[in-house]
């Protein structure tokens, strides 16, 4: 199989000074949690990672909090430099070709960031007249997202009058207005209904089977056992297990991804 | 959440995905910015305007007809105007949105995930905000002049000095706002207008040539690091040349020594906090 994603000697530290600064407070992909408060030690946020995400693979990405999983994500997508190591998404270079990786990639992120000042139709409009696509073509693709995305109806409202479930669900279209090969989600369930939580895995196993490659974090062992491929888990920054669910979930004694999880990471996935 | 029972692809996959030139891309984020700044026009034009014209009305207007000012006052201040509005234009349109951007909404995620170089994207909002200048300027100019009335010494027979300081005027300015608000976090919002505004507007030479501080020698020297200083002379060589004025040499080239500065500090300190 054809790597989408490979990793080696992937380390990311947050120097001292980041956290007095005006820029650590609100970074979408250096959580609080990874950075340190005022004059703090540096904090590793990722140690040593070696990761292959193959084409058209599902990959789960769970940690507790700070174990790093946002961080990685936030290096994949170019929008956090790494400090030493490589990173290769789509076959581009994520620091030297990072143009190139942006332009082959969706990325959903935890909270989500709709641009306010716009409505949702202009929101997926804009994002892909910067990936060049023709207004035209992307009117086509906006209205069928919104449609699949049950926010047809809600096209030219005002970000801030969507739900939070309905912003989440804005954030996917963004995602995959410019027809990405890899998309990645950071934790895209959270403060989802359960409801709102089922259709969300159905279009992601929609997106899944279409054979894009999919990583996403998450915090919720049923939803990495429901839709991965194969899972990592994560923890202060080091790879501790990398196998399909099936193969970590024979690995206890009770046949559960969140035994599996407690007993290698020695917190649970709500800490 | 209920998906549709449209069978569509929800979303294909481009492959292979053909390069964008980056000029593409600059020219939608800033297509994104002017749709943004069309809607907001009406808001855009009362906090233009609010300003200047109150201070037209009482210093260019209400005081020469109460004798409280020498005659001539009002070629210095007319000028001196014009640059603070075109200074607070550029400011506003750039450096609200960074620190907001940055410091709480992350509103900019998307525009940093284009397919262009992060630094364009920080050279994009300084054109932005150099369009917004000019547009600032454009209205406060005529009804600056329409308030105060004929101007002994106003001229447009200088159009191309003009030109040329407004245009550096505006980039000297969104550079500077773009670096400020890259530089704070949006609890020093408030610092930022006690500590740096408004010392900027009192000691910028817009109500007073800098030719007056002649009597306080060494407040003629310390204004000097404040860009206001040279957008207010240099307006006053291109609009009212008989008043005293910076030689239009020194000005265009501290205009042009600031832009870079600015612009060069600001792209870095962009870059780190665009960069995690």
């Amino acid at each position: 199989m054809t790597p989408a994603i490979v990793t080696e000697r992937l380390r990311k530290v947050y120097p001292a000074t980041a956290g007095s600064g005006p820029g650590a407070e609100s970074s979408t992909w250096a959580p609080a949690g990874n950075v340190p408060p005022r004059g703090a030690a540096e904090t590793v946020a990722l140690e040593s990672l070696d990761l292959i995400v193959n084409e058209g693979e599902f990959f789960g990405l769970i940690g507790p909090n700070g174990a790093g999983k946002t961080t990685t994500i936030g290096v994949l997508t170019t929008r956090v430099l790494p400090t030493n190591g490589s990173a290769h998404v789509a076959g581009a270079d994520v620091v030297r070709q990072s143009v190139t990786v942006r332009q082959r990639i969706g990325v959903v992120p935890q909270r989500p960031n709709p641009d306010r000042s716009l409505n949702a139709w202009e929101n997926l409009i804009f994002h892909a007249a910067y990936f060049g696509v023709p207004r035209s073509e992307a009117g086509r693709r906006a209205t069928v997202l919104l449609e699949r995305l049950g926010i047809a109806d809600k096209a030219r409202m005002k970000v801030d009058q969507l739900s939070g479930g309905q912003q989440q669900r804005l954030m996917i279209a963004r995602a995959l207005i410019h027809e990405p090969t890899i998309l990645f989600l950071d934790e895209p369930t959270v403060g989802l209904d359960p409801n709102a939580r089922n259709s969300l895995w159905e279009i992601l196993r929609e997106l899944h089977r279409q054979g894009r490659t999919i990583v996403m974090t998450t915090h919720y062992m049923p939803e990495a056992d429901e839709l991965c491929d194969r899972i990592a888990l994560i923890d202060r920054g080091k790879l501790l297990a990398l196998d399909t669910p099936e193969n970590l979930k024979r690995q206890t004694p009770d046949g559960s991804l969140e035994t599996f999880f407690i007993s290698r990471s020695g917190r649970r996935s709500d800490a | 959440m209920s998906v549709s029972a449209v069978q569509a692809p929800i979303a294909t996959i481009a492959n292979p995905h053909p390069p964008v030139p980056a000029s593409r891309v600059f020219v939608a984020l800033l297509s994104r910015d002017f749709r943004v700044a069309r809607r907001e026009l009406p808001f855009f034009l009362i906090r233009t305007i609010m300003q200047p014209l109150l201070f037209v009305i009482v210093f260019g207007y209400l005081l020469p007809k109460m004798g409280f000012t020498q005659p001539g006052y009002q070629a210095a201040l007319l000028p001196g105007i014009l640059a603070l509005s075109l200074l607070l234009a550029s400011m506003q349109s750039v450096t609200l949105p960074m620190v907001t951007d940055f410091g709480w909404t992350n509103e900019i995620e998307d525009r940093l995930l284009a397919p262009i170089r992060v630094e364009l994207v920080a050279i994009e909002k300084i054109v932005n905000a150099m369009v917004q200048g000019i547009i600032a300027a454009a209205v406060v100019l005529p009804l600056a002049r329409l308030v105060m009335g004929p101007v002994a010494g106003f001229t447009f027979s200088h159009v191309p000095e003009l030109v040329l300081i407004v245009v550096l005027a505006a980039a000297a300015a969104s550079a500077f706002g773009l670096l400020v608000g890259v530089l704070i976090s949006p609890q020093q919002i408030g610092f930022m207008f006690s500590l740096i505004i408004t010392p900027m507007i009192f000691f910028g030479c817009a109500y007073y040539p800098w030719r007056g501080l002649d009597v306080i020698p060494w407040l003629k020297y310390a204004v000097l690091v404040n860009p206001l200083v040279y957008i207010s002379e240099g307006l006053r060589a291109a609009l009212t040349p008989s008043m005293p004025h910076m030689p239009f040499t020194a000005i265009v080239a501290a205009l042009s020594f600031l832009t870079i500065a600015f612009t060069w500090a600001a792209l870095v300190r962009f870059r780190m906090r665009a960069l995690g």
